[in-house]
């Protein structure tokens, strides 16, 4: 490894003289995400058999986890107590849950006829990991259009047209909204510091340092704490209630401490679970948090929402590649949106540093598995070179320590010290670009269904841009928790009765298409326990 | 007492002994140990809080507070985590503030009682000067509390530890926000660009580019002129 360093610090001066090479020509492009980007091998994915998505190509994880025993047996639930009655019930606790519930309330819902529910505790979330930024375009050399077709053109033309006219055209009042909330933005003289992410043509990321995620996510929790918005935390969904005639009622939560089901009554119900990367699709390892096992995908599912987009997969190009400890956690954009260039073995750079998130990972496993310019650790990982010294030799000493303060510290944790040596980094599961189908004010398929932030499908199509999901999570949660209030409000959504016929349906489709299989969904949280210990596992008496 | 291999190491989880691998965070190193968690894992990542863990090293006498999904296990540690620290906020509508020197010491009347020993600055697994922070927000310095703070993931250790029951990261959190609301400088731009949307300036181009077919938006997309 040292050897590899000494060539990239040979070539280091050069490459700061000469600036980052071309970017690719769409063909390219093509040519690189065919060949190298995971999500193109056919072999890893199948077509769903049963459900109103039938048909669709997914991740054969995503496939297993949708097409699987119900957790629970619906006979074992009383639905005629009701524990929680309230006008709009809110699934995840996470960015887009906490901006939903603060939305129904603006509109008119009392704090204490809004309930979220959430699986860990509220806050334990992607929203609240993000690092390099939101955009927005506010500056006068950026506009709503230019914004527009950078997402369509990284999200390779399959997005839902209306939806990224409404997360443009929100964008910049969502941030005036996080201003009001005393979000502390990245500033200068005034001004917002902007910067470049990934495949965007204007400088349009706003930032706070590079706690960005947090910076926003925590004001946002805040807020939704002083107006009192109840939450129940350790609380997963395992099931959607309709009401009989298809209308969504509610929903099933299981405690995980105690082992308790509740039953929640609910006019409207939003459904903002987030994303599945802790199923570690093709074995990636993951920047998620601990609770993203696509739970709300599986509820929605049975329920009859229908997916979007679901075949293709984000790998963030730069997770931790080395130490193996933290290996697979998040190298944020922001690194290269501020100078630090991909590097190989030999020091060379081979890559522009801001390609769209696809096509920037395939052409990192390119390097390190078809041209064999990697750097392989003793773990047997391979990675590229992240020049992280040369952000402070661009922007003056203390740049890196002071604007990335989290990355500094996750590698000093560890004993790196990455303004004087590069960060090896490889592709990592990041986020699922697809979801559950939504239309411009959340709306699913599945009537009085809501949905907004990750667990949605359209707004990014099959690649989602940097900077992106924070503003996406705002901008449909912000939609879904007023379209969910004006729901609730209306006398004509009455719930007449609970039902759970949809999963016993759904569990007689599974037999009927003689799908054979042992798993029972929703997954609620990995298993990381040694094959030593569980093959010993006599479970638990107590 | 050496308990390490060439390949394994020796912790103790809450007084009882695993042999785990090397080279694993101490989550990692407790999953392998058969822990499956709820409670103590969140982000995975170090930004949410949750895997706050108190440890002492064999031999040694004083306890260390790190996270455990950002710290690597080592032989000898004697490990506990602490998720939960059930410390009080104080709620109040921004809008309505006065954001004047005495607003934090109003709401959290307790930073008074900071004797400056400065237990809590040791307990930041972020390496955040806590005590500092404390102090100016003593004295009315919200823009200095706001950022010394920045980093806080409000893990809630030092709040744990703190012997005159400050709740350090629920103040911290508010005078952020007061910063953010009241003392950072506004973008003009941002205002204008929000009156020209509200005003429907770029309706019409963004609603011809909706209505394009994607060889048109190709074609567009190809020919941008990057910044």
């Amino acid at each position: 490894m040292r050897e590899s360093i000494a060539r990239v610090e040979a070539t280091r001066p050069a490459r700061l003289q000469a600036g980052p090479p071309p970017a690719m020509t769409p063909a390219e492009r093509e040519k690189v995400l065919a060949e190298f980007h995971p999500d193109y091998k056919a072999e890893k994915k199948r077509a769903l058999s049963i459900g109103v998505s039938a048909g669709n190509v997914v991740p054969s994880e995503v496939a297993d986890m949708l097409e699987a025993h119900l957790l629970v047996d619906p006979a074992k639930i009383d639905l005629s107590s009701v524990d929680y009655d309230v006008d709009v019930l809110i699934i995840g606790g996470g960015g887009a849950g906490t901006v939903a519930a603060i939305f129904a309330h603006q509109e008119g819902i009392p704090a204490e006829n809004i309930l979220i529910v959430t699986k860990l505790r509220h806050g334990d979330c992607n929203s609240t990991m993000a690092q390099g930024g939101i955009q927005a375009a506010d500056r006068p050399e950026d506009s709503p259009a230019i914004h527009y077709i950078d997402v369509m053109g990284g999200g390779h033309y399959a997005n839902k047209p209306e939806l990224v006219q409404a997360m443009v055209d929100d964008a910049p009042e969502i941030i005036r909204w996080h201003e009001e909330l005393g979000v502390m933005y990245d500033k200068e003289n005034g001004e917002y510091m902007e910067a470049h992410g990934g495949g965007t043509s204007r400088k349009r990321m706003h930032s706070c340092k590079d706690y960005t995620g947090k910076a926003i996510f925590n004001p946002i929790r805040d807020e939704a704490r002083n107006l009192g918005i109840p939450t129940l935390e350790f609380s997963p969904v395992i099931e959607l209630l309709l009401d009989g005639e298809g209308k969504a009622a509610g929903a099933i939560t299981y405690n995980l401490e105690t082992g308790e089901y509740r039953v929640i009554r609910a006019k409207a119900t939003v459904l903002a679970t987030g994303g599945f990367g802790r199923m570690h699709i093709q074995k990636f390892p993951t920047t998620n948090h601990y609770g993203a096992t696509a739970d709300g995908l599986v509820i929605a599912y049975r329920a009859g929402a229908n997916l979007l987009d679901m075949d293709s997969v984000q790998y963030h190009p730069t997770g931790v590649a080395y130490p193996s400890a933290i290996l697979g956690q998040l190298a944020t954009e922001k690194l290269r949106s501020q100078g630090a260039m991909p590097i190989n073995a030999d020091g060379e750079v081979f890559v522009y540093p801001l390609e769209p998130r696809d096509v920037e990972a395939a052409a990192i496993i390119r390097e390190c598995w078809s041209r064999e310019k990697g750097v392989e650790t003793v773990s047997g990982v391979r990675g590229v070179w992240l020049d992280t010294p040369m952000i402070d030799e661009i922007h003056g000493e203390g740049t890196l320590k002071d604007w990335l303060a989290a990355m500094w510290t996750m590698w000093h944790r560890h004993g790196i010290d990455i303004t004087k040596d590069p960060a090896l980094v490889y592709p990592t599961l990041h986020y699922q670009n697809g979801g559950v189908e939504i239309e411009a004010d959340g709306e699913t398929s599945v009537p009085g269904l809501f949905a907004g932030g990750e667990v949605e499908g359209g707004v990014h199509g099959k690649n989602r841009l940097m900077g992106n999901s924070l503003l996406g999570y705002n901008v449909f949660g912000r939609r879904a928790g007023i379209a969910a209030a004006k729901w609730a409000k209306s006398k004509k959504n009455k719930i007449k009765t609970l039902s759970l016929q949809h999963a016993v349906d759904f569990e007689q489709q599974l037999i009927d298409a003689g799908i054979e299989t042992d798993i029972q969904s929703p997954m609620l949280l990995p298993d990381y326990r040694s094959k030593s210990v569980l093959e010993r596992s006599l479970g638990r008496f107590l | 007492m050496n308990t390490s291999s060439e390949n394994t190491i020796r912790i103790y989880v809450m007084g009882s002994a695993y042999e785990v691998p090397r080279g694993l965070t101490i989550m990692s190193a407790m999953e392998h140990a058969g822990w499956r968690f709820t409670r103590g894992a969140g982000c995975r990542s170090g930004f949410c809080g949750a895997c706050s863990t108190v440890y002492r090293q064999e031999g040694d006498y004083r306890l260390r507070f790190v996270l455990a999904c950002q710290t690597e296990a080592e032989d000898g540690m004697y490990l506990v985590q602490l998720p939960f620290t059930p410390a009080p906020r104080v709620s109040y509508t921004l809008a309505e503030l006065n954001p004047d020197e005495n607003v934090l010491l109003q709401h959290y009347p307790e930073i008074a009682r900071c004797v400056s020993c400065n237990t809590c600055t040791k307990a930041c697994p972020q390496d955040i000067e806590v005590m500092d922070y404390i102090q100016a927000a003593l004295r009315g310095d919200i823009a200095q509390t706001a950022s010394l703070s920045f980093d806080c993931i409000q893990c809630g250790l030092c709040s744990m530890r703190c012997p005159a029951d400050i709740k350090h990261y629920h103040m911290a959190q508010m005078a952020r926000r007061i910063y953010g609301r009241y003392m950072s400088p506004v973008t003009a731009h941002l205002e204008e660009r929000i009156a020209e949307i509200e005003k429907g300036v770029y309706e019409e181009e963004v609603e011809a580019l909706v209505k394009m077919t994607r060889s048109e938006l190709e074609e567009i997309y190809a020919a941008r002129v990057v910044e």
